[in-house]
């Protein structure tokens, strides 16, 4: 071994050994921000560390060098502004759409050396000679252009860009599917054979693949998708480590692709959903219109500002149960307004987070944080249903089918056996909604007619604001 | 590398990213999948590798440079977004004063 080799190996080491206790550190609150800055610092560290073996070994050409900062500075420009620029309620469509632009990436290297067989440098890099290289060329462009499609039709569905067309929810689509998928095998084992020119067929059945199995699904299941995706797209990371024979790579890439799964585990456990229901099954909501959950309801109670702000004041204990309403009127600073004024006057005041509330896991979390909502109010579902029956006021703020207790009593409906808030245990919930209409499930929320229960109907920001204008004609939080 | 060590490599850093993230708050899901989605860009190097490798091919030095550009989109993007969520986390204490 020489000395680049040697360098390039400690380097690679290192950065493997910081990606890992990056990761480590963003699964805890204190050291997150920390440990996600560690993993920013590693992956420059493995650029770092390649150069130097690059001019160690066989030099960088200038045209390379000026290809590299060509594509840098565009790639990290548009990363960086477009990070900088997105609103908060947006970060499961940016995910996505960074994700989609990892999946390309594998893909387009993996195309790139398919086309272009590299001439072999010092360390006999002979691809397309070995059947294993042409494994992780055609894996690499699977999975990548599955990423790919796959992650901008998620981007494009939850920016409301693209609708659930209907075809996609009958049994067409598992037809239009299995072709494709079909096309991809046979196209994948005719590249493995030798056949170049079966690499495009490759790339565009597994584009269509990626488009196919993503479009059906509705959007409650989005997060569940993104998630999973975002472990494809480790995938096509260590499956492109292999075609670049580069350890680092495939490390990284398995890295990110368990930990993806795990989150998709988790995502998919607090929806009691398998993730089989999830891609197969098509939208929630189109199942559910045959079943016998739907119904008419009876019982509605509407009340208005006022009488919300009465009741809020002679509370005790107050839990806000967050939805993705809330975060689509953009109204977390509005409340956490009105819940400083009840702070103010003594009410204890708790935040319920319902494990897939709002459009990702933890999604919540970081719109409420972002209105400065100390960290210690925002409470598990698990810690907080207990809770429930002590509770005077419950105010649920743009969130449906988590709060619903069909999940609860009714075997029937498609939502039983999902975890949920149990609010209705609370001496009086008001639910702040625009107006009658389903939670994404498409499911009747029972909770709506419970009698006690009331519907504040409205905009979340603008009830927000009024009850803000009520509480103060009450002298609540004046002092 | 031969083959066989590079599947020990992809088994073992499976293994690693499973048993890293056993225990995550919610609270953290969502940047952690941000953060987990920035190192997925990894695959930068093979774009960077490309480039190098590519020895005047014009055609190849550009799919290089578009590719790297995409790695460099996710990762820089990635990790900004992520501390952007995060820093809300860890203004807390400060304020709370």
């Amino acid at each position: 071994m020489n000395l680049p080799v040697i360098i390039k190996f400690v380097i690679d080491l290192l950065a493997v050994l910081l990606l890992a206790l990056g990761i480590k550190g963003l699964s805890k609150v204190k050291s997150a921000r920390d440990a996600n800055r560690l993993a920013a610092f590693a992956m420059s560290l493995s650029v770092v560390g390649l150069l130097s073996y690059y001019l160690g070994t066989s030099g960088i050409a200038i045209q390379s060098w000026i290809w590299i900062i060509i594509g840098s500075i565009i790639g990290s420009l548009f990363g960086a502004i477009l990070a900088k620029k997105v609103p908060m309620t947006s970060m499961p469509e940016t995910v996505a759409l960074f994700n989609g632009c990892g999946g390309m990436s594998s893909l387009l290297v993996a195309l790139g050396v398919a086309i272009f067989p590299i001439s072999s440098g010092q360390e006999n890099f002979d691809f397309f000679k070995s059947l294993i290289n042409e494994v992780s060329i055609s894996v690499s462009i699977f999975v990548g252009a599955i990423t790919f499609t796959g992650s901008i039709v998620a981007m494009a569905k939850l920016q409301g860009w693209l609708s659930t067309p209907g075809w996609t929810q009958s049994k067409v689509r598992h037809f239009v599917n299995i072709v494709f998928a079909v096309a991809s095998l046979i196209a994948f084992f005719d590249l493995i054979n030798g056949n170049t020119s079966s690499i495009w067929l490759l790339v565009i059945v597994s584009s269509l693949l990626g488009i196919g199995v993503t479009l059906p699904i509705g959007g409650a299941d989005m997060p569940v998708v993104i998630s999973l995706l975002n472990s494809y797209s480790g995938i096509a990371a260590a499956a492109a480590g292999f075609v670049v024979d580069s350890q680092l790579l495939i490390v990284a890439g398995a890295m990110v692709g368990a930990a993806g799964l795990i989150l998709t585990q988790v995502m998919c456990k607090g929806m009691n959903r398998s993730l089989v229901s999830v891609l197969f099954g098509g939208s929630l909501s189109a199942q559910s219109t045959a079943s016998s959950g739907s119904g008419e309801y009876t019982n509605i109670t509407s009340c208005s500002v006022e009488e919300c702000a009465l009741t809020l004041e002679a509370a005790n204990k107050v839990i806000i149960v967050p939805g993705y309403g809330l975060a689509v009127a953009q109204a977390q600073h509005t409340l956490r307004e009105v819940t400083k004024k009840l702070e103010q006057n003594g009410i204890e005041v708790v935040y319920a987070i319902h494990p897939v509330a709002g459009r990702m896991p933890g999604h919540m979390n970081v719109l409420l944080a972002e209105a400065d909502v100390p960290y210690e109010q925002l409470k598990e579902m698990d810690v907080v249903n207990p809770d429930f029956p002590a509770t005077d006021v419950v105010l649920v703020l743009g969130a449906n089918d988590v709060v619903n207790p069909q999940a609860k009593n009714d075997s029937s409906s498609p939502l039983y056996g999902m975890p949920v808030l149990d609010v209705q245990e609370a001496r009086t919930v008001f639910v702040i909604k625009r107006g009658m209409s389903a939670g994404y499930s498409g499911i009747k929320n029972d909770l709506f007619d419970l009698p006690n229960t009331s519907m504040v109907f409205g905009d979340a920001k603008k009830v927000l604001n009024d009850l803000i204008g009520e509480l103060k004609d009450l002298g609540v939080g004046d002092k | 590398m031969s083959f066989i060590s590079l599947l020990w490599v992809l088994l073992l850093g499976s293994l690693l990213g499973l048993e890293l993230i056993g225990k995550v708050p919610p609270t953290l899901h969502t940047p952690l999948m941000s953060g987990a989605n920035a190192i997925s860009g990894i695959t930068m190097l093979a774009a960077l590798t490309l480039i190098v490798k590519a020895e005047g091919n014009v055609p190849l030095l550009i799919i290089g440079s578009v590719s790297l550009g995409f790695a460099l989109f996710n990762v820089v993007g990635g990790f900004f977004v992520t501390d952007r969520m995060l820093a809300m986390f860890s203004r807390k204490p400060s304020n709370k004063n």
